[in-house]
């Protein structure tokens, strides 16, 4: 490999915004093409977004123009010169950074320190009088200020993302790289934010290329867009060209024959219902709020929505994890808590996303991990002392009846591939009577085959009668599995259709958080 | 690949390999603990091999010496049950020195108004005295896990120490008596209230209590749902709560089960040995109990023979001190150095080659 072009030697990089470029960017996991030949041009000075689902391979091209990765094929070019990144720190060295999602600042030091420790030169022993000097010049020469005394935990989300872009500033960057940066701000410092980058840009300061799911930003604040999706770049363009819907269409690809399974039965009484339930999500900024939900027997009711925009916390709370702060949950008409009692009272059943991190105790045995659900009862109660013949007899059933590849059931589960955790997980939460089951993510990261053979499991469930409730990141999967759709967004339930009805683009709009 | 392979070799092989491993480990990192002990040894100029032959005609060599070794096991296995219990829910609980002393002191204080009642009754009210304090005080540190997310490892250490200070002030103060002058102690119990030996032995009942306490625990552990539901907690919470299962009832309950073994170990060494209580209920059994329930890892049947070979290590010191001249914290040097092998050897479980299916 030739040693990386920098700025010093040779003829140094222009000054102000850098232009980037890829040429026929290819990356290769195995057999697995994550990257598939995207070349995108960042002129300098402009803001340029990034658009893809979940797995379309945006991180993986980012990743690939900062050096964490190697691409398999392809050429950076950096202001129009061939550029050979081995790591990130040559990235940094011909002034390319990136803001990532989650914050990277040490929230004890103020902002301050946070600058200073930044600098890859920053020296042992650190002079403040005269650092304080140069940051002061510094922050009253940019266009958007943090304070430098405060202690970074004290600031906002905002603000901290603020400073991570002067960071990237101070130390040189004029190329960003956004990685949804702002997934944990509200609209209003989002909006911010994204405004002052727009400024740097407009002043020629930098070049910006960012990472988002949300239209609305695009739209906003970017001049032009670029759209990935299973790995190739599927479209390109002005954004001031396009509108959301056709952003939509090419984010999400074109409408797909549906539901190709065999599907009996006729909606029943309503099994699940939600009324005004409030909870705060996870970063304890929002709020998920479903006004009203109700999920009836024998139906799929199918949540789509962007990861990250309220279905993680709606889960937990199903699941009796997460605080309610107002409203109620019912299930066939009665106040539900998710206890054990009223679970077993009810026929709920669940597969949380992940399931060995979710479902299961990855060093107990496949055998007790199948009886996490039945083993505190026989034929007629409860009972209280175990029986290990009756478990391992009832698992070994399980395991034959759903198929799950497990060389020494009585081994740890952990050591089963994804596909047979997740028949595990299916065989105990599926066995008996099942009224209602709540299904997060169930085929993420899992081959074709257990794919076809959990979907089909799902819905031989609600051919018997079960109310399912599916959330899932992968619209397809909404699309095949779901008798009526329900589209996610900030925490609230945007956009209701009935599967038969549904238009992907109309779907793909309401997930980018653009309501109507 | 291990998966095929493992069809060919058959399930058999592998479950035999798969129930050795929990018990290979840790004798392999217990004999490696007492390899680099040989060696501290010859730093210190001291034949391995003779220390070796003390141990062994101190701890198990007579009659006499395995009468030694018996009784020093009987509060051990209940201290060594205070931190299993709640392992098993993935929590580590090393304060049970906390609920011995101060289920010690329950038991003493409780013993003066008690006088001249019949030991059968005295005796079962005092045990459950030390019980019920001793599962008071470790319950509080499986509450405040629950309830208000304190690492339940620093509360029952810190408890410990509170509660050391506590039998130490009413010891000397309020519960003092008179007549102890050099030691201060509670009043002596009455004769009906000493527990006497087992037939035939010159060990006290808390050996037998001891071993009961760790058949039943090992039974609820395996063969009640309480233990199962708390076996799925201590593997994924997330899980256990998924499940719908009450984690923060299991905590306080398993937690409070283990305070009540470690404050029935109080109410025997008050009781059969020291027959009052006073400072040499601080005795330390609580943290040897520490490093046996995890040389056993966590279950009950384990702990036997553990604390019967870590209580005759404990039989054997005097004699230790007396003819090789060696300080009596050498045998803390020993533990310590046992506990930092077993707690290393964690790191091995499923990377020895021996136990991975061939392949």
């Amino acid at each position: 490999m030739r040693p990386p072009v920098t700025g010093i030697g040779a003829d140094p990089l222009p000054a102000g915004a850098l232009e980037v470029e890829t040429v026929g960017m290819t990356m290769r996991f195995g057999s697995f093409t994550a990257l598939d030949d995207v070349s995108i041009r960042i002129a300098p000075g402009s803001f340029h977004a990034l658009l893809g689902e979940n797995g379309a391979g945006k991180s993986t091209l980012v990743k690939c123009i900062m050096g964490f990765y190697h691409a398999t094929a392809g050429q950076l070019l950096v202001a129009r010169r061939e550029a050979e990144i081995g790591d990130p720190r040559d990235a940094r060295a011909l002034g390319m950074g990136m803001v990532y999602q989650h914050f990277t600042l040490v929230p004890s030091l103020t902002v301050a320190e946070n600058l200073v420790i930044s600098r890859a030169d920053a020296p042992v022993v650190i002079d403040w009088a005269q650092e304080r000097a140069g940051l002061e010049a510094f922050m009253s020469a940019m266009p958007f200020r943090v304070p430098l005394d405060q202690p970074v935990a004290r600031l906002a989300a905002g603000e901290k993302q603020k400073l991570e872009i002067l960071k990237q500033l101070y130390l040189g960057s004029r190329f960003l790289i956004l990685d949804e940066p702002t997934s944990v701000l509200t609209p209003d410092e989002a909006d911010e934010v994204l405004g002052h980058v727009r400024g740097l840009c407009q002043a020629g300061e930098i070049s910006v290329l960012m990472i988002t799911h949300k239209f609305r930003e695009v739209t906003a604040f970017a001049d032009e867009v670029s759209v990935l999706r299973r790995g190739r770049l599927v479209g390109q363009g002005r954004v001031a060209d396009l509108t959301h819907d056709q952003m939509a269409a090419m984010m999400i690809g074109e409408e797909k024959a549906l539901r190709p399974m065999d599907r009996q039965g006729t909606r029943g009484a309503p099994v699940l219902e939600l009324r005004g339930v409030r909870a705060v999500d996870r970063s304890g900024l929002k709020e998920i709020s479903i006004d009203a939900l109700t999920v009836h027997a024998g139906e799929i009711a199918g949540i789509a929505g962007i990861s990250g925009n309220g279905q993680m916390e709606l889960m937990e709370v199903l699941t009796g994890q997460r605080a309610l702060r107002a409203g109620e949950v019912r299930v066939a008409g009665e106040a539900y808590g998710a206890t054990r009692q009223e679970a077993q009272a009810h026929a709920v059943r669940y597969l949380p996303e992940e399931p060995l991190r979710n479902a299961c105790a990855p060093r107990m045995s496949v055998i007790e991990n199948i009886a996490f659900r039945s083993f505190d009862r026989n034929g007629k109660g409860p009972r209280f002392w175990l029986s290990a013949a009756e478990m391992r007899a009832r698992g070994r059933d399980l395991i034959a009846a759903f198929k799950v590849k497990a060389a020494d059931p009585e081994g740890p589960i952990a050591a089963l591939s994804g596909g047979n955790v997740q028949r595990a997980v299916l065989a105990r939460e599926l066995t008996g009577a099942v009224r209602l089951l709540v299904i997060s993510n169930p085929c993420f990261g899992l081959d074709f085959a257990a794919v076809a053979d959990i979907r089909a499991r799902i819905v031989a469930a609600r051919n018997a009668g079960a109310a399912v409730l599916l959330m899932s990141e992968d619209l397809d999967e909404v699309l095949e599995l779901s008798d009526r759709v329900l589209v996610m967004s900030e925490g609230r339930i945007t956009y209701e259709v009935p599967a038969a009805e549904a238009r992907v683009a109309e779907i793909g709009h309401h997930m980018g958080g653009h309501a109507a | 690949m291990a998966v095929v392979e493992a069809q060919v070799t058959g399930g058999g092989a592998m479950a035999a390999l798969r129930r050795a491993e929990p018990v290979v480990i840790p004798v392999l990192a217990l004999l490696a603990g007492l390899a680099v002990f040989a060696l501290f040894l010859l730093t210190q100029g001291q034949s391995p091999a003779a220390f070796f032959g003390y141990v062994w005609q101190g701890a198990f060599g007579s009659v006499f010496s395995w009468m030694n070794t018996l009784s020093r096991a009987a509060p051990l296995l209940l201290a060594a049950l205070c931190v299993a219990l709640p392992a098993r829910l993935g929590l580590v609980v090393i304060g049970g020195e906390g609920a011995i002393v101060l289920g010690g002191l329950a038991a003493g204080a409780l013993a003066l108004p008690l006088a001249g009642v019949p030991s059968a009754v005295g005796l079962p009210l005092m045990a459950l005295a030390a019980m019920a304090v001793g599962a008071v005080w470790i319950g509080m540190a499986g509450a405040l896990r629950h309830y208000r997310g304190v690492n339940e490892t620093i509360s029952s250490l810190l408890l410990a120490y509170i509660a050391i200070a506590l039998m130490n002030h009413l010891v000397e103060g309020p519960l003092r008596d008179p007549a102890s002058l050099n030691k201060p102690s509670t009043a002596p119990l009455a004769d009906g209230l000493q527990v006497g030996m087992l037939p035939g032995m010159e060990v006290h009942w808390g050996l037998a209590f001891g071993i009961l306490a760790c058949i039943l625990a090992w039974v609820v552990i395996e063969r009640t749902r309480w233990g199962f539901a708390a076996r799925i907690a201590g593997g994924n919470v997330r899980a256990a709560e998924v499940q719908g299962l009450p984690v923060g009832r299991l905590i306080l309950g398993f937690t409070a089960l283990g305070g009540a073994c470690a404050g029935l170990a109080g109410f025997f060494e008050v009781a059969a040995v020291h027959g009052s209580a006073n400072a040499s209920l601080a005795a330390g059994y609580g943290y040897t109990g520490i490093l046996i329930a995890f040389l056993a890892r966590h279950n009950g049947l384990a702990i036997l023979p553990v604390a019967v070979l870590l209580a005759g290590f404990d039989a054997s010191s005097g004699l230790i001190q007396r003819r090789m001249d060696l300080p009596d914290a050498t045998m803390q040097v020993l533990q310590g150095i046992v506990f930092m092998a077993i707690l290393m050897s964690d790191a091995a479980y499923g990377r020895l080659p021996f136990f991975k299916a061939r392949g």
